[in-house]
C-alpha cells in the first residue's frame, strides 16, 4: 500500500499552476536519541496556498516546522528554497508563546529591532502591529500577564514583523477557546492575503477544513499525501489518513 | 560592663550628632564599594552571558572556575592587588597604592567573580526558555545577550545588592592596598579593627551599627525587588 501512495500524491496534488515552489524538502532525515524521528521526508510547499500539516502524535510535524524554520539541523537531505531572495524572511509561532517579560509594545518594538528596522519606522510599525493584533489597548500591559489568547494574538502578530515570505505555526491555538481561536485564524488569514505563505499545524479536523487549501498528512516522519483539503476529508488517499480522520491511528 | 553601655551610649551619640569623622568613614565607604560593585557589574554581567551564549573549549571548566572564585579570601586579593600597584609592580607608575582608587579596584576584583557566577545562574535558566523563540527570530546566539541581561533585570538587580553586601563588610582587601590612612582611604571596617585595638570602642561600635543597618537595608531591598509589583507583573 505504501509503495503506491507517491504515484498517487501526483494525480492527486493541488492544481500548482502558476504557483512557486517555495520550498522543498528531499528526503531529509532527521535523529535524535537513536531514533530516527524524521525518516526520509520529501516535501514541496508552494506559494499562495494555505498548507495544513496533520498527524498523529509523533509524526514529526513539529519536527518538521523546526526543520524548515532552521533551528534544528537535518542529519541528511537538503531544505531548498528555491527562490530564495535578500528578502525571504520565515518567521515561527509556537504553540506556547514565549514572550520577553516586558510591555506588549517593547515585544512588538524588540522584535521590529531585531529585523533591522530603523526606529523611526519602528514607532509606526508597532502601530501598524497593535492594530493588526487588536492589542492597541494592552500596549502598556507586561506581555505576560495578558490572557492566552493575547498572548498568541501578539505572539503572532510579531512573528509578522519581519513580513515574512513564509509563516509557520505550530498548533497555535492548541490551548485556546473557540472567539481566540477564531481570532488567531483571522489573523493567519490577513497574512495569507498579505501573501505569506501558511503552513499550519493542528489536531483540529475542523479547523483545517477552515484554513487549509491543502493537507499534508505525516505519519512516522514521512510524507503519506499532500492532497488538497476538500478532497482530504471527503476521500482520504492513504490509509493511514483514513484511519486517523476515524480516529483509530496511533503511532 | 559600665564601659559596655557606656560604649553603646556614646555610639548612638556620635551617629545621631552626625559626627564629622564618622560621617567622612561612612562616605567613603560607600562611595568605594558602590563604584567597585559598578564596575564589576560593568564586566561581570556581560561575561556571565557570555558563558551561557558561547560555545568554546573549556567553557564548563571556566564555570567551575568562576563559581570558585566566588570565596576568593579578601586578603589574597588585597595581597595580590598589593603587589600589581605597589612601587616594584607592574602597575606601579600609576601610583595608586594608598588611595581609594586601590580600593575600588581591590574589591571589584573580589565581587567580579561573584557577579559573574551569579548572574550566569539567572542568564542560563532565562537563555533555557528564550532559545528556542530568539533563534526563531533569527538572532544569533551572541546577538541575544542585550536581550538576556534586560529580561533578567530584577533577578540581576538582586545579583548586584548580593555583591554589595560582600563588598561593604570586607576588611582584608582595602585594609592592604588602602592602608587605613585617617582621612584618604579610612572606611567603616578598617575603622572598627583599629579603634578597637585602640580601646576605642565607641567610634567602633557606632561604625559597627551603621553596618548592619547598611546590611538590613541591602536585603531589604533585595526583598522588595524580589517582591515589586513589576517584577510579578514580568514573571
Amino acid at each position: 500500500m505504501l509503495e503506491r501512495v507517491p504515484v498517487l500524491i501526483r494525480k492527486r496534488v493541488t492544481d500548482r499552476k502558476n504557483r512557486e515552489c517555495m520550498l522543498r524538502l528531499r528526503n531529509v532525515v532527521f535523529e535524535a536519541g537513536g531514533k530516527r524521528l524524521i525518516d526520509g521526508l520529501d516535501l514541496e510547499l508552494f506559494s499562495g496556498t494555505k498548507t495544513v500539516i496533520m498527524g498523529p502524535n509523533g509524526a514529526g510535524k513539529s519536527l518538521a516546522l523546526k526543520l524548515i524554520q532552521g533551528l534544528l539541523e537535518p542529519a541528511s537531505g537538503d531544505i531548498v528554497r528555491p527562490n530564495e531572495g535578500a528578502d525571504f524572511a520565515t518567521a515561527m509561532v509556537f504553540q506556547r508563546p514565549t514572550l520577553l517579560r516586558r510591555s506588549v509594545e517593547a515585544n512588538l518594538d524588540h522584535a521590529l529591532r531585531v529585523c533591522r528596522v530603523g526606529r523611526a519606522d519602528r514607532r509606526h510599525r508597532v502601530e501598524e502591529l497593535l492594530e493588526l493584533g487588536n492589542l492597541e489597548h494592552l500596549r502598556k500591559q507586561p506581555a505576560r500577564r495578558l490572557s492566552g489568547g493575547e498572548q498568541q494574538r501578539l505572539s503572532v502578530v510579531r512573528a509578522m514583523a519581519s513580513r515574512p515570505k513564509l509563516l509557520l505555526l505550530d498548533e497555535p491555538t492548541a490551548s485556546l477557546d473557540p472567539a481566540a481561536t477564531a481570532a488567531i485564524e483571522a489573523l493567519v488569514n490577513e497574512a495569507h492575503q498579505g501573501g505569506t505563505k501558511i503552513v499550519f499545524v493542528t489536531h483540529d479536523a475542523g479547523q483545517a477544513r477552515r484554513i487549509g487549501d491543502e493537507v499534508v498528512f505525516l505519519h512516522k516522519g514521512r510524507l503519506c499525501e499532500q492532497t488538497p483539503a476538500e478532497e482530504f476529508f471527503e476521500q482520504p488517499v492513504s490509509v493511514e489518513a483514513a484511519a486517523y480522520l476515524a480516529g483509530r491511528l496511533v503511532l | 560592663m559600665d564601659s559596655f553601655t557606656g560604649a553603646f551610649s556614646e555610639a548612638f551619640a556620635l551617629i545621631l550628632r552626625g559626627d564629622s569623622d564618622l560621617l567622612e568613614i561612612v562616605a567613603l565607604s560607600l562611595r568605594v564599594t558602590m563604584t567597585a560593585v559598578a564596575v564589576a557589574c560593568v564586566i561581570g554581567l556581560p561575561l556571565g552571558a557570555l558563558l551561557v551564549v558561547g560555545r568554546f573549549p573549556g567553557r564548563t571548566a571556566l564555570t567551575v572556575v568562576v563559581n570558585s572564585l566566588m570565596g576568593l579570601p579578601p586578603v589574597v586579593v588585597g595581597l595580590l592587588v598589593y603587589m600589581m600597584l605597589s612601587n616594584s609592580g607592574p602597575l606601579g607608575v600609576l601610583q595608586l597604592l594608598y588611595t581609594p582608587t586601590a580600593m575600588i579596584i581591590a574589591q571589584a576584583v573580589l565581587v567580579t567573580p561573584i557577579i559573574i557566577a551569579l548572574s550566569r545562574q539567572v542568564i542560563e535558566d532565562l537563555y533555557a526558555e528564550y532559545d528556542e523563540q530568539l533563534r526563531a527570530m533569527g538572532m544569533t546566539r551572541f546577538a541575544m545577550v542585550p536581550t538576556l541581561l534586560f529580561d533578567a533585570r530584577f533577578s540581576l538587580i538582586t545579583v548586584a545588592l548580593a555583591g554589595l553586601g560582600r563588598a561593604i563588610a570586607e576588611v582584608g582587601a582595602v585594609l592592604i592596598v588602602g592602608g587605613n590612612i585617617n582621612h584618604v582611604t579610612r572606611v567603616m571596617t578598617t575603622t572598627i579593627a583599629l579603634e578597637t585595638s585602640k580601646g576605642n570602642l565607641a567610634l567602633a561600635l557606632g561604625l559597627g551599627i551603621i553596618l548592619i543597618a547598611l546590611a538590613l537595608l541591602v536585603n531589604a531591598a533585595v526583598m522588595s525587588v524580589r517582591h515589586s509589583a513589576a517584577r510579578t507583573a514580568h514573571a
